[in-house]
């Protein structure tokens, strides 16, 4: 494929009709909640756009998310999408290696200089000099700051790239921080999950080529119109909650009836995700569907958050052992206290003086 | 700080704090009156079996003294809305009966969240309607200190977050889930040491009053 070679042109090959163009690019619109007056100018644009170079760089993370992308089955439109992106570095699915593989990163970095997308998968470790990850001699922290300088936006996709995910995890070994943590000077895009939802990154990428700019994003950099909402909010299974209809455990007659799965540990309602509505494997199913509660995978710092299997609310740490000796000391402090009181108690009759009628005569 | 890390600080390392202060001032404050212990009443007893007066005053004052009382109906009926309605806000709503199983080992059944909800409503507007009483009412008005605005707060603050984070109102849920497990842990370590100790010490305070009545020969 041409790297000059314009998307229509592109999906024509693939034998993508017009019509199924079309359908994609309205299915799009309605996902990013744009208005249908936006079908048509999604539609020229990516038609016309000319496919852009994109460096995608894959730090300590563990391929999920690039599994995720591709192994989309069947090729549909968003693979297809995927696949005219010019991906001119990705060391998982290019077939040079080594010192040619780096070239092209190069390349691609000088050539398109200032108009590329860096994408990136998995954290990155600063601990001792980051030397816990490295590409061809090269720590990824050197690497990142590197491929962003000519980056026009960067995209993190995966809850590792976009909020240090599992490395980060307590104790933090390898001392993992977000691509956010380091790079301050340029658009970013977190696409967070694990692994996050294919049709979100074609989402932001199709935005990015229809209006050559980065959608509205949320505190934590999320697409709004892709994490704007809860998991619980959108849950098919939300009205079980509203009713106290609840699975106890994983094969009881609630679990088998399909009732809402928060006592078994949902993070549905702390969860902001597009898993509900745009759902997984073309629109078969997400986790809460097949029966699993939502782990939060695409929350910051989630591996952090308590078990996955205890509801949400329930404290994460042993309580009860923590309190206990405090409960002891109180019982302590209160007994000493009801004993200097009586002490004063009985120091002031001691030091009473006694009046009787006898002083009154005086 | 992201909101997960505060949400897992509230729920864990705060939430320890919080019950640590909640239990040691609770026992501190009991054991301390339980030892000052009563004045001794040399006079004869009326009633020997004066003990049990003071076990029955502790049941018997749930129920409204109608005839006892000047307090207009409407602010003896919101105070009942809204003690019934902390009660069943507070142990029969699913995400605060896990709390306690986490804490006590054991849970029980949970009442629907639609039902929780229309509770909530009304106990926040019972809640305004106490307040308006003691505002309102000259005497109640002079009684009142600060110890008794403050109390008032604690207990609607915790009611009023849970409420706006339920209907995701005013802030997203989760920030406005750590102000709520927040305003819940200001609760529960203020408790001990405002006038809100009274969900301990009435059955004290009752049984005390009972006892000496009955003592005496009053029927109470």
């Amino acid at each position: 494929m041409s790297s000059q070679q314009t998307l229509a042109e592109a999906l024509l090959q693939h034998g993508v009709t017009r019509r199924g163009f079309l359908k994609y690019c309205a299915g799009l619109a309605s996902m990013m909640a744009l208005p249908s007056s936006m079908i048509p100018r999604i539609a020229e644009a990516l038609e016309n756009a000319v496919r852009p170079s994109v460096i995608w760089l894959s730090f300590q993370e563990c391929t999920g998310c690039t599994e995720s992308l591709t192994r989309s089955h069947s090729p549909t439109l968003e693979s297809l999408i995927f696949n005219v992106i010019s991906l001119d570095y990705h060391h998982t699915l290019q077939a040079a290696s080594g010192h040619a593989a780096e070239e092209a990163r190069i390349n691609a970095m000088e050539k398109f200089d200032g108009q590329y997308l860096l994408l990136v998968d998995g954290s990155i470790p600063v601990k001792d000099d980051g030397v816990y990850s490295t590409i061809a001699g090269m720590t990824n922290l050197e690497m990142l700051k590197e491929s962003a300088k000519g980056a026009a936006a960067i995209i993190s996709v995966g809850t590792c790239a976009a909020y240090g995910g599992l490395p980060k995890a307590n104790p933090n070994p390898t001392g993992a921080v977000s691509v956010a943590d380091i790079i301050k000077d340029k658009p970013i895009v977190n696409v967070p999950g694990c692994p996050p939802i294919p049709v979100v990154i074609t989402g932001v990428l199709a935005h990015f080529l229809t209006f050559g700019r980065l959608p509205d994003l949320d505190r934590d950099l999320r697409p709004l119109s892709f994490f704007g909402e809860s998991i619980h909010d959108r849950c098919y299974r939300r009205p079980f909650y509203d009713r106290g209809q609840f699975a106890k455990t994983f094969d009881d007659e609630g679990a088998r009836k399909g009732w809402c799965l928060y006592e078994l540990g949902c993070k549905g309602p702390t969860t902001h995700n597009a898993c509900a509505t745009t759902k997984w494997n073309q629109g078969t199913s997400f986790p809460i569907q097949s029966g699993h509660p939502c782990l939060g995978c695409s929350e910051p710092d989630f591996w952090d958050a308590g078990s996955f299997y205890k509801a949400f609310t329930a404290p994460p740490i042993n309580v009860s052992e923590a309190v206990a000796p405090v409960i002891a000391g109180g019982a302590a402090a209160g007994i000493a206290l009801g004993l200097a009181n009586r002490m004063k108690k009985a120091r002031a009759e001691r030091q009473r003086e006694h009046f009787t009628t006898e002083d009154l005569k005086e | 700080m992201t909101t997960i890390e505060m949400l897992t600080w509230v729920r864990g390392p705060g939430l320890v704090i919080a019950i640590g202060i909640f239990l040691a001032g609770t026992l501190v404050r009991l054991i301390e009156m339980l030892m000052l212990g009563r004045r001794k009443d040399l006079s004869e007893p009326r009633n020997a079996a004066s003990a049990k007066y003071g076990w029955r005053l502790v049941f018997t004052r749930f129920l409204p003294p109608f005839a006892a009382s000047d307090v207009p109906a409407i602010a003896f009926l919101a105070s009942y809305v809204f003690h019934i309605g902390l009660f069943l806000i507070v142990f029969f709503y699913v995400p605060h009966i896990t709390v306690f199983k986490e804490l006590i080992g054991f849970g029980w059944p949970s009442l629907p969240a639609w039902f929780i909800d229309a509770v909530t409503l009304a106990t926040m507007i019972a809640m305004f309607v106490v307040l308006w009483h003691r505002i309102s009412d000259k005497v109640k008005n002079y009684l009142s200190g600060f110890n008794d605005y403050y109390s008032w707060f604690i207990t609607i603050f915790p009611i009023v977050t849970g409420y706006f984070a339920f209907h995701r109102l005013v802030l997203p849920y989760n920030d406005m889930l750590v102000i709520h497990i927040l305003s819940v842990e200001l609760l529960l370590i203020s408790l001990p040491f405002t006038k809100l100790m009274h969900a301990f010490s009435f059955i004290f305070s009752r049984w005390y009053t009972g006892e000496a009545a009955g003592r005496k020969g009053i029927k109470l």
